[in-house]
């Protein structure tokens, strides 16, 4: 009846999962409790759990990933005090069956549940708006496509306190991911919750490149799409390429699993090398995929505080797209030290370069970006100039170890997981950071504090240089990753600066959590009255804040590069024209729209996709097979479902932008 | 040794002074990479300073330009000139696509020469016969097996200085990766599959050992120690393991198998001939004796 599942699964001998469930148990009760005693449910079902509107999943992104990232970092900061303990006979609190979860579980977390909802998120958000359009291609889809990545973290969460999770390292390579090696749940957890949400990754891909190609304001050719736009679109591009291959790679490994196939198993004819070929013909595209709209973040934010154009436009696009299109053809670096023969290496290490010729290209135009402006320091340049100080060194300990003999030493070694870091921090958290802080007010209609970000920044950049220094220089010595426990005294002073270095890192995700809470609570002499706190530049800036939900009552018509600056500069008396605008003559032409209805679909789908992945998992058959019709019948309801738009009159739009000012609703 | 002690002799004197332990720790002397003790480490460490200096010539100027940049440019600067609409120079642009691509031009051709000249499969040229070494990943421990010897060791690897070592590398389940960080080069084990890496040591010494990749619970275990021994003592430590420990055989592998952690390092006088063949052609379970004789023969 219940497959494998019995009480057994439950940890009550390990204290530190037993603890963490019971406590998250009790916050999730706490929140559902306030909010059934608040009677706050009609509002969160109807405005947020079935909303089809690409800012409000966007915010529910970021939500998602900030809970995440706790957790993520809770990892972390368990393997950082493992190691500044564990040297020479002592074995520090967490054994190698815990241990070997615990990193597995946070290069997982981090990438997949932090890292990808966090970007996904930032494009949700800003993408339509710096387009110009009232919503994504398939809105309904979009929804689908958050709650499926919830879904996939639900899973992950569930392995903490019923069963395990994989003992493999993030990527489970087989043979070790392999029935023989792995016979518990924990590598069936990681396969299904990345199954689910990886399939809500590539519905976000095909949802954002078919919006970007197909749905651009009048006159935004592609050649006037903001930065972040062309950045969006590679990264999408690289979904729709590259996720396709996880998911195969995975299926496959679930067949070894489940049916007794030999894909990746070393006898019987099947090639464990295959599968690390596989997944990182889909691994080295997904940090482009994480990078790109860093990159594109890092490019507005620079450009609006400099209070310039960013500096050579045709430049940066031809950089993404080359980058884009070389993300590609890099894979095999992950694995110089398999034996593939010198030609094979060679050629990997220089395609793994000339990357770094596009990404050096960008760092200059930021820099003479800046050159000529008007620096405004605020939290957001604060990370851009974080970024570009720190990215040197991690694009040069890159391309180094692109040289095949130098990561022969290198490779698996604290260097790696240093650089790695370097590269994920610096530019990712780092450009994750400067979006959120940059677009919050567009969001919610005030700013965060400016006081707290930039502590929270300070956190993270002394954090992140004092974590990750140390374990440069621990590679270098010879120290390997995903280690319990090591012998060299010399290395313990370094482990525990790195363990310094998490804490303060730690503080600063508190004081996020905390910058949150004190930007809300003093909200009200923090508006933005009129949607532009930043002097912006591109279209999301001419909507009031928060825009309202068809984005923009009238369809802007773009006509060059910064589409809103242009709107801003021609009209040198601004603000007049804005209290007048609704006389005669600047009174805008306002038209009834269809708008997307909410939708549940995205959510039952999700709720039915839970059970269908624990029914994998444990393997309880009747459960998996009645939630996979489930999932099935939801989705072909929607198929059918007609009745999917609403009608917004004219005196409606009219109504709320008299009511809500932006300085772009008149032209 | 003299590396730790003159740690703690640093620490001795500085107190606890955090300077004087990074000064200590820089003079390079645990930094096992910098530190090589044969040819292929040698010139992998070449590659490392080389290629970081070329590199550090621009990615220095760059943060000091961005810092430079962004104080200079700061709105409350009132001597900085501001060019608000300049967004194009084609000099600047050639000169920002060239710098970089003039670099990896350079380090491409670094990569393609380096990655032919260290293949792992490469000899290592030398007057020395080479010696043969076969290794065996097991969980977790290592297997060398001396074939021309007749003689295998768990977890040490006694090497003769200046003679060239080649390894033939496999493993009997999940993968793992033979590294001794002062030697240099890495190589992949596979089940079913062999992998082969050359290393020479210079100098006497024990040096550390150790799997780099990891390989399920057992993994921190996976270490061994390098003795590099004189040609001399190489040849008496081989007839005093021919002496004793008994015959590497199916019965023997098949226990030496089980996964267990941290095994105490042994010897073993005798080797069923064929039986690295046999773990190759027969990954995932114990070879049985027939199939050694087969692979022995086949051989």
């Amino acid at each position: 009846m219940l497959g494998k599942l019995t009480w057994a699964a439950i940890p009550i001998d390990q204290p530190i999962p037993l603890v963490t469930s019971i406590v998250m148990i009790a916050v999730i009760a706490a929140i559902l409790a306030l909010v059934t005693f608040k009677r706050w449910w009609p509002y969160l079902w109807n405005e947020w759990i079935t909303s089809t509107d690409h800012k409000r999943l966007g915010v529910m992104y970021m939500l998602l990933g900030l809970v995440m990232l706790v957790r993520g970092f809770a990892d972390a900061l368990m393997m950082r005090a493992q190691l500044a303990l564990a040297q020479g006979s002592a074995t520090g609190f967490l054994p190698p069956e815990h241990y070997d979860q615990i990193f597995s579980a946070h290069g997982t977390i981090m990438i997949f549940f932090v890292a990808m909802p966090f970007v996904i998120g930032l494009m949700n958000f800003a993408v339509p708006l710096q387009l110009g359009v009232r919503d994504v291609a398939f809105p309904v889809l979009n929804s689908v496509s958050f709650w499926l990545t919830a879904s996939g973290v639900l899973l992950v969460n569930l392995s903490l306190f019923i069963g395990e999770f994989a003992r493999t390292g993030w990527l489970v390579y087989p043979p070790l991911s392999e029935l023989a090696y792995s016979p518990g749940v924990g590598v069936d957890y990681y396969l299904w919750s990345l199954q689910i949400s990886g399939l809500g990754t590539l519905l976000t891909g095909i949802n954002f490149t078919t919006t970007i190609l197909k749905m651009r304001a009048p006159g935004m050719s592609y050649m006037r799409m903001p930065v972040f736009c062309w950045t969006a679109l590679a990264s999408n591009l690289l979904i729709v390429a590259a996720f396709p291959i996880l998911t195969a790679s995975f299926a496959l490994l679930l067949l070894d699993r489940y049916c007794g196939f030999h894909f990746f198993t070393p006898d019987l004819g099947g090639n464990p090398m295959m599968y690390i070929n596989l997944i990182w013909a889909w691994g080295h595209p997904e940090v482009y995929i994480l990078m790109l709209p860093a990159f594109g973040v890092f490019s507005e934010v620079i450009s609006t505080f400099s209070g310039k154009p960013l500096f050579g436009y045709h430049s940066m696009v031809v950089a993404t797209m080359a980058i884009c299109v070389l993300s590609f053809m890099v894979w095999l670096h992950h694995f110089f030290t398999m034996g593939a023969g010198a030609d094979v290496n060679g050629f990997f290490g220089i395609a793994t370069m000339i990357i770094a010729v596009p990404t050096g290209v960008k760092i200059f135009n930021w820099l003479f970006t800046m050159y000529g402006g008007s620096i405004r320091f605020t939290t957001p340049i604060y990370y851009s100039i974080g970024f570009m100080a720190t990215f040197g060194i991690g694009g040069l300990t890159g391309v180094l170890m692109a040289i095949p003999p130098a990561d022969f030493v290198l490779h698996n070694s604290l260097f790696l997981i240093a650089h790695f870091h370097n590269v994920i921090i610096g530019g990712v958290v780092f450009g994750i950071m400067a979006g959120y802080t940059y677009w919050f007010p567009k969001a919610f209609g005030f700013t965060l504090d400016e006081t707290l970000g930039k502590a929270v920044f300070w956190c993270w950049f002394i954090g992140f240089i004092l974590a990750f220094t140390p374990m440069y220089a621990l590679g270098l010595m010879g120290a390997t990753r995903r280690m319990q426990h090591y012998a060299d005294p010399s290395w313990q002073p370094y482990m525990i600066v790195a363990f310094a270095g998490a804490l303060l890192i730690f503080a600063g995700i508190g004081l996020t959590v905390v910058q949150l809470g004190w930007s809300i609570h003093t909200r009200d002499r923090r508006r933005v009255p009129m949607g532009d706190p930043w002097n912006g530049r591109t279209l999301e800036w001419g909507t009031p804040s928060p825009p309202p939900p068809w984005n923009f009552a009238v369809e802007p018509h773009v006509q060059g590069i910064d589409a809103f600056w242009a709107v801003k500069t021609r009209n040198q008396e601004l603000h007049k024209i804005a209290e007048s605008r609704y006389e005669a003559g600047h009174r805008p032409h306002y038209e009834t729209i269809h708008m997307p209805k909410g939708s549940s679909t995205g959510f039952i789908t999700a709720f039915f996709a839970v059970f269908l992945g624990f029914g994998l998992i444990w393997h309880i058959w009747w459960m998996a097979i009645l939630a996979g019709i489930a999932c099935i019948g939801v989705l072909l309801r929607q198929a059918w479902d007609t009745d999917r738009e609403m009608l917004i009159s004219a005196e409606q739009l009219e109504d709320f932008d008299r009511r809500h000012p932006s300085l772009g609703a008149q032209r | 040794m003299s590396c730790v002690s003159f740690t703690r002799a640093g620490r001795r004197v500085s107190g606890r002074c955090a300077i004087a332990l990074l000064g200590a720790s820089l003079a390079g002397c645990h930094y096992a990479l910098l530190d090589p003790h044969g040819p292929i480490g040698r010139q992998e460490k070449l590659i490392l300073i080389n290629s970081t200096v070329v590199m550090l010539a621009i990615v220095i100027p760059v943060i000091i330009a961005t810092l430079a940049f962004a104080w200079w440019f700061r709105a409350g600067n009132p001597r900085a000139t501001r060019y608000p609409d300049w967004a194009y120079s084609g000099r600047i642009e050639f000169v920002v696509w060239a710098i970089p691509a003039l670099v990896i031009l350079f380090l491409g051709g670094v990569a393609w020469i380096s990655s032919h000249d260290l293949d792992p499969p490469k000899p290592i040229e030398s007057s020395v016969a080479p010696l043969e070494v076969e290794v065996v990943a097991l969980d977790w421990k290592w297997l060398f097996i001396y074939p021309d010897a007749g003689i295998a060791s768990v977890n040490r690897l006694v090497l003769p200085v200046g003679t060239p070592v080649r390894f033939q590398m496999t493993s009997a389940g999940v993968m793992n990766s033979f590294f001794i960080p002062q030697l240099g080069s890495q190589l992949y084990t596979m089940a079913g599959m062999d992998t082969r890496l050359n290393l020479m040591v210079d100098d006497p010494g024990t040096y550390h050992g150790l799997s780099a990749q990891f390989s399920g619970d057992g993994f921190s275990d996976m270490t061994f120690d390098v003795a590099a021994v004189s040609r001399q003592d190489f040849e008496l430590w081989l007839d005093s393991a021919r002496t004793g420990g008994g015959n590497l055989d199916a019965a023997a592998y098949a226990t030496l198998m089980q996964p267990s952690r941290a095994d105490p390092q042994r010897t073993w006088g005798t080797v069923s001939a064929g039986i690295f063949d046999a773990i190759l052609a027969h990954p995932g379970a114990a070879p049985t004796a027939s199939q050694i004789e087969h692979t022995d023969t086949a051989d």
